[in-house]
């Protein structure tokens, strides 16, 4: 994986040491919270509903063990000893306090870790395919690039005072797990008919608010233009992007605005302008990087002991069958460690669980972990002959729940428990829905089912591209949650439908019930999953068996 | 005409924790919203506000939030305030614990 220089080393340096300064002057009072604010998001500190909070990034959510160690060590020193894992391959603490931030920053640059532009308006941290570097679908790596446009973005002097945030996401697989399509740029990497690699290029896509698919404004991109490109298009929304309104800042807007063609034309215009600019000394730096993302030496050994505890260990077969994905090495395995036991918050581990996974990943796993954006860990080269030990492993450290892909395996963003923006909670949703499901014993039959939830209209839950959404919103003083369906987050993304009037809290559980039920009598076979179904039967049945039944039951 | 006037607290965040804080009328700030001082006349409100935007150096972002008497102090009237006076709900972790 990627290791600092000493420019990277010097540079997140000083951002410490100016971070340091700044809070203590505005402890001291000589700046003003109305000047402090927009450095301390800057750096990543928020101040939410009980707390500060410090969201580190981590990018292309790739971290080593000694990484993930250190993480644990800050859990514990400064923190409550546990972190949440974010649906943007970041990291939050919910509780740190103000005069600790800078030295958990120097603690954080001591791994080669920073919190830079994981708020404010400039380019955030850059996400890519959890499954990176391993999955057997894909073309190439898309961490070398994500690492380029890092590098780029990081206090790129023309995109510090943005419109609004912006976010890039980059995939290399034929399967897209980086919900491209919903980011502000999207980067598939694609052959073209002569076999070269290059890029899609996707811009416009986001939730919010205002949910957009993007779309495709480059169907191949050679790739010595990717930056320039990517800069263009960045370049052109700083201009047109709406500063009046910051519900109508976002790029999707603008492209919807001015229409994809318009933005596509002018993008080509500022390219040609700034592409000579460019002198190679990108590609330079990404054939450097991509020295960093070379495959992991594969061992070879038996896998006698997997296929006999495979045989003989339902648990064990369960959660192979469940959790783990193929890889391109012959033997090897992508192991997902699922962050969301039944009950529990989603994307929250303890200091001794990160411990646990560091563990395993420095024993097992060629010394890698990923953070996947659906709030999970993954261990993404492990030799099929060390699945035993490293189930077992997982066992004692209570993340051998074999539910990645099913109803439990619930996204919820921190919601009002944390959030200052939220206007409901969605924690103890997810938490009473995996409950519901796992004491119905009923999750495996179900099939793979993504339920995704936002405590706001922010949507950092992804709920508009769940299988089943759920909105958090404050009615009159009182939660409410507000159903969608037919969500999907793949490349072949769409916005779920909202099915009608929204459910109380208590009431939630029940109507998501109702609709698993009403799937599980119409499906055509165990084959179909949930989402074909709706795909075929439409909004209605579902609706029906949400509203009539509840009307049924009140009258009763 | 404007909107009658219902009864207000002043709450705001601590500077170096974060925790949430209320405002008495003896200008402290208190982690519990029972010693709030539970401000029922507009005029009033102004001033109390006033004072504590000056108070940015133990203070962030304070604002009037709505308020009911109870039997030991104000109480909440909206969700938001109510979580702001015990924590989250997943874990037993801030006022919840740390007040008793």
């Amino acid at each position: 994986m990627y290791k600092y220089n000493d420019f990277d080393e010097a540079f997140v340096r000083s951002r410490v040491a100016q971070f340091r300064d700044q809070v203590e002057r505005r402890i001291e009072g000589q700046l003003t919270e109305d000047e402090f604010r927009p450095l301390r998001l800057m750096n990543g500190l928020y101040l939410q509903l009980h707390a500060y909070m410090l969201r580190v990034a981590i990018p292309y959510g790739t971290l080593n063990s000694r990484q993930m160690r250190q993480l644990a060590m800050i859990a514990e020193k400064w923190d409550k000893g546990y972190g949440h894992f974010t649906t943007r391959q970041n990291i939050q603490f919910n509780w740190p306090k103000l005069q600790d931030v800078p030295d958990i920053l120097e603690a954080l640059a001591d791994v080669e870790m920073h919190a830079l532009q994981t708020s404010g308006n400039t380019i955030r941290n850059v996400t890519a395919d959890h499954f990176a570097g391993a999955a057997a679908d894909e073309i190439a790596d898309p961490r070398p690039v994500a690492e380029l446009l890092r590098q780029w973005s990081t206090d790129h002097p023309e995109f510090q005072f943005l419109p609004r945030k912006f976010k890039i996401a980059v995939s290399g697989g034929e399967q897209d797990r980086a919900v491209t399509k919903a980011h502000d740029i999207g980067i598939r990497i694609v052959r073209n008919a002569a076999g070269e690699i290059g890029y899609q290029i996707i811009v416009g896509g986001g939730l919010g608010r205002t949910p957009m698919i993007g779309k495709v404004i480059r169907d191949f991109l050679p790739k010595e233009d990717l930056l320039p490109y990517v800069e263009a298009v960045v370049s052109v929304w700083n201009l047109l992007g709406r500063r009046d309104n910051k519900y109508k800042a976002r790029i999707k807007i603008t492209v919807f605005e001015n229409g994809l063609d318009e933005f596509a034309q002018l993008t080509d215009e500022r390219f040609e302008q700034i592409r000579a600019g460019f002198t190679g000394v990108d590609q330079e730096i990404l054939a450097e990087i991509e020295q960093f993302f070379r495959e992991p030496e594969y061992l070879t050994k038996s896998i006698g002991a997997f296929d006999a505890r495979y045989a003989t260990d339902p648990a064990f077969r369960s959660w192979v069958d469940t959790n783990l994905s193929e890889h391109k090495a012959d033997d090897y395995a992508i192991v997902t460690i699922s962050v969301k036991k039944h009950g529990a918050t989603p994307g929250d581990a303890t200091a001794d669980q990160m411990r646990a996974m560091a563990d395993l990943a420095e024993a097992y796993g060629h010394d890698e972990l990923r953070i996947s954006h659906e709030q999970n860990v993954v261990l993404p080269h492990v030799h099929k002959a060390d699945l035993p030990a490293i189930y077992d492993a997982l066992k004692v450290a209570d993340l051998a729940t074999a539910n990645v892909g099913l109803i439990s395996d619930i996204i919820a963003c921190p919601g009002m428990d944390y959030c200052a923006l939220a206007t409901a909670r969605s924690i103890p949703i997810a938490q009473e829905i995996a409950q519901r499901f796992d004491d119905l014993k009923l999750e495996h039959d179900i099939g793979p089912l993504k339920i995704k939830i936002s405590g706001c209209i922010n949507a950092c839950g992804h709920h508009h591209v769940g299988h089943i959404g759920i909105l958090g919103l404050d009615r009159a003083g009182v939660e409410n949650y507000q159903i969608t369906l037919g969500g999907d987050g793949t490349q072949d993304a769409a916005i779920g439908d909202k099915t009608g009037p929204g459910f109380a809290a208590e009431e939630i559980t029940n109507a998501i019930e109702r609709i698993v039920m009403a799937y599980l009598a119409l499906r055509q076979s165990p084959a179909e999953t949930f989402l074909d179904a709706y795909k075929r039967l439409g909004l209605e049945p579902f609706k029906a068996a949400l509203y009539e039944e509840a009307a049924a039951h009140a009258a009763e | 005409m404007s909107r009658r006037f219902t009864p207000k607290v002043i709450t705001a965040n601590l500077l170096l924790d974060g925790d949430a804080v209320w405002l008495t009328a003896d200008d402290r700030w208190s982690k519990s919203m029972l010693d709030a001082e539970l401000i029922e006349d507009e005029a009033h409100a102004d001033i109390r506000i006033l004072f504590a935007n000056g108070q940015a150096n133990i203070v962030v972002g304070p604002y009037l939030a709505d308020a009911k008497a109870g039997p030991n102090g104000p109480e909440p009237t909206h969700f938001r305030e109510e979580f702001r006076t015990r924590g989250p709900s997943n874990y037993a972790h801030g006022k919840q614990v740390e007040l008793n």
